[in-house]
């Protein structure tokens, strides 16, 4: 298995070490939910070193990305900004979803997924025309800071980014000596995420645990972005899916003239199903991925799903059929019995707050 | 991990206590606690529901997986933990005390069909 640049960490921390997508990465450091609740209250961070970053580098770098992605990067015009994306092929399926900062005009950087970081390469490099170079960014690791106390705490242990991080609005990124330096994450609290040299990622590390930041695993990380409503790729959507079915419409941009890949077929079928959220009515037990669900206007299935440990309730993602409404009553089928669930518009927690109408 | 030498298991990691009364206590293991991490969500059998050896009586669900506890030996179900219900992360904490259920074995009970907690080790390694 592949390991990080952290991995030694993970080890002498005590990690439960699990294969993620080919790399040996940490499930737990010991408790999942109260590394949960450390992100949730306080500060936690991830290693994602496992995901690339690539640099698309050169004066064609904008029209390219235009072209190779749903969401138009024309949207980004001061530097730093970030922009979430999925990477379609001509069918219109999702191959990959990715984060994409304009840090200059010959220059945007890309975040994609571990699992997929080939695929998206080799697909990328197909679509590449002139003016346009993509270079693959393992030389650098990356530490996701996240919670209320993030921000303050990554000054406290790492105080040369602070200057330039402080400005910073949400999704917004600058380069601060060897570091570059987000506003962004994938829990659905405020924080950063560092992308530095990796041989200086365990130092980061140490100095970040020290300033009271709790290493946080896999495990707490899935139960996070599920509460927040992110999906995850892989497992809300693959290449069988839209965007549309995906839940993730808001990110595409059909209008005008741009033409991308996959908007042909994106505006050839009208979506079916979509992707929603469901809160377990009672404590019956746990929501769990490829549960079948019974809505009015027909089944679906169980995305990802499970106990969220700020709602103290099952929730879950399901493909459902397109016009399940929020507030519909749906059964889920949990082991032996039908249990009933609510159908809600995610996200279930942001800011540590929840977001779920009372009944 | 912590096995206690005085209970007995199974190779499905449940504990068994053999009680005075004649009752056998059953839990989940240290090894089963860990491997699951923390639990969410517990439910338990009816009190009265008659159970085959090897019957699934209680599902234990932790935050990565649903897993079922079965009977060690055919018996009635006397009493149930309900408590742990309200907070299955006591699975955690002690395993041993956040017992599961009680059962009036249906035949005297013969220890020697268990696992010692040596022979349970062993079985893990």
């Amino acid at each position: 298995m592949r390991q990080t640049p952290l991995h030694p960490a993970h080890r002498a921390a005590g990690a439960k070490l699990v294969d993620f997508a080919g790399w040996e990465m940490p499930l737990h450091y010991g408790s999942q939910l109260e590394e949960h609740h450390a992100v949730r209250r306080d500060a936690g961070m991830f290693d994602t070193s496992h995901m690339l970053a690539i640099d698309v580098e050169g004066t064609a770098a904008r029209e390219f990305l235009r072209r190779a992605l749903a969401n138009d990067v024309a949207r980004l015009t001061a530097p730093g900004k970030a922009l979430y994306s999925c990477l379609l092929d001509e069918a219109g399926g999702v191959l990959d979803d990715l984060i994409a900062y304009f840090l200059r005009d010959d220059l945007f950087r890309v975040i994609v997924n571990a699992g997929t970081a080939g695929k998206d390469l080799r697909w990328l490099e197909s679509l590449r025309a002139g003016g346009v170079t993509l270079r693959s960014r393992r030389d650098l690791a990356m530490i996701a800071v996240q919670g209320p106390k993030a921000r303050e705490k990554t000054w406290q242990a790492l105080p040369g980014l602070e200057a330039a991080s402080a400005p910073l609005g949400a999704f917004y990124g600058a380069q601060a000596g060897d570091t570059f330096i987000a506003r962004t994450g994938y829990t659905g609290e405020d924080g950063f995420e560092l992308l530095l040299p990796a041989a200086r990622a365990t130092e980061a590390w140490q100095r970040l645990a020290a300033a009271g930041v709790r290493p946080c695993g896999l495990g707490a990380r899935d139960t996070l972005r599920l509460e927040a409503g992110m999906n995850l790729y892989g497992q809300d959507m693959d290449e069988s899916v839209t965007p549309f079915e995906a839940g993730l419409g808001w990110s595409v941009v059909l209008d005008g003239a741009r033409d991308f890949v996959g908007k042909a077929a994106l505006q050839a079928k009208k979506p079916v199903r979509g992707l929603t959220g469901l809160v377990l009515s009672g404590r019956g037990g746990v929501l769990r991925a490829h549960q079948k669900v019974h809505a009015a206007n027909g089944a679906g299935e169980i995305t990802s799903g499970g106990f969220s440990p700020t709602l103290e309730r099952s929730i879950a993602l399901a493909r459902l059929p397109a016009g399940t409404a929020p507030g519909a009553r749906v059964a889920v089928e949990v082991r032996d019995k039908k249990l009933e669930a609510r159908v809600v518009k995610p996200p279930f927690v942001r800011h540590g707050k929840s977001l779920i109408p009372e009944s | 991990m912590n096995h206690p030498k005085d209970l007995k298991y199974t190779e499905s990691h449940e504990w068994i206590r053999a009680e005075n009364d004649g009752t056998l206590t059953i839990g989940i293991t240290d090894h089963a606690q860990e491997a699951l991490g923390d639990l969410v969500f517990i439910e338990l059998p009816e009190l009265g529901r008659k159970l085959a050896a090897e019957e699934a009586c209680c599902v234990v669900e932790s935050v990565k997986a649903a897993s079922d506890v079965y009977a060690p030996v055919a018996g009635e179900v006397v009493a149930v933990n309900s408590a742990v219900v309200e907070t299955p992360a006591d699975l955690n904490k002690d395993p041993y005390a956040a017992w599961l259920i009680r059962i009036k074995p249906a035949a005297k009970f013969d220890p020697a069909k268990l696992l010692d907690a040596a022979t349970y080790e062993k079985g893990l390694a």
